[in-house]
């Protein structure tokens, strides 16, 4: 049952990621994308994982993807790509170089004798994931913390005013 | 879970595919960067999959990791973005092809 729920739910995070690939229109394209996050997200869960799923559905669909919208709607970007020329000449070569990519890939994965192994029952509670993080981790933790704060102090440089020479 | 390891590494890099192509796609720097996200999100998927295959913790404190990292990352691109707008009032990554001191 919870197999088949991942094979459904794995098509339609592809298929929302691929129409936010091909709109127009970037809101829609990061609906699109909203959509499959939330359908990774109960992946996530399937493969054992709730805290990671709840962080995928808070920080990735809750703050990062309403972030993208928030900057959308500021800037009033409109659906402005347009292609010069014939369409095809844009989109073979990448869908070649895309295809023979994924088609490496899978055979690179499924010569693997592990590729055929079955996924054990795991259920990993947030209390073991928050021991981990914050015990063995810890040292990684104060990393990213710190990185977190050169980010903010990095997006407030970007975004003071221009000089009069920059405009 | 009764399905192959190979299986869950499949999609994750169907999900990598399409966000490359719409990395090397798209025009806008908004887009390239939905491409990013989406190449990220199928490393994680790597790292959740790799983690219920090997009964570890740890491949789910690094999908963790990658998203804090990930909001960093998306703080200062789309300060970056703001910023090319209001310098040249549109945002198609063709039109910034020049460096200046």
């Amino acid at each position: 049952m919870s197999a088949l729920l991942f094979y459904i739910l794995g098509f339609i995070m592809l298929a929302a990621t691929l129409l936010c690939i091909t709109r127009r229109n970037p809101v829609h394209a990061v609906i699109y994308l909203v959509a499959s996050f939330f359908a990774l997200a109960i992946m996530f869960y399937l493969l054992g994982a709730p805290l990671v799923a709840a962080f995928e559905v808070i920080v990735y669909a809750g703050a990062i993807m309403v972030l993208f919208l928030f900057i959308i709607m500021m800037l009033g970007l409109a659906p402005q790509e347009t292609p010069e020329g014939p369409g095809w000449k844009r989109w073979g070569p990448l869908v070649l170089l895309s295809s023979s990519l994924m088609i490496c890939t899978l055979m690179l994965i499924f010569q693997d004798p592990a590729a055929s192994k079955e996924i054990g029952a795991f259920y990993l509670a947030p209390q073991a994931v928050g021991e981990a993080l914050f015990g063995r981790y810890a040292l990684a933790v104060e990393v990213i913390s710190f990185q977190l704060l050169f980010a903010t102090i990095g997006a407030y440089m970007l975004g003071k005013p221009l000089s009069k020479g920059d405009q | 879970m009764m399905i192959p390891f190979g299986h869950a590494l499949a999609f994750a890099a169907a999900l990598f595919v399409l966000g490359l192509t719409c990395v090397l796609l798209r025009r806008q720097v908004i887009m390239i960067l939905v491409g990013v996200e989406i190449m990220l999100n199928a490393a994680s998927l790597v790292f959740v999959a790799s983690s219920a295959y090997w009964q570890q913790v740890d491949g789910q404190i690094f999908a963790i990791m990658l998203m804090a990292i990930t909001a960093a990352e998306v703080a200062v691109a789309l300060a970056m973005v703001v910023y090319l707008w209001r310098r040249k009032r549109t945002l198609v990554a063709d039109v910034f092809n020049g460096m200046r001191g």
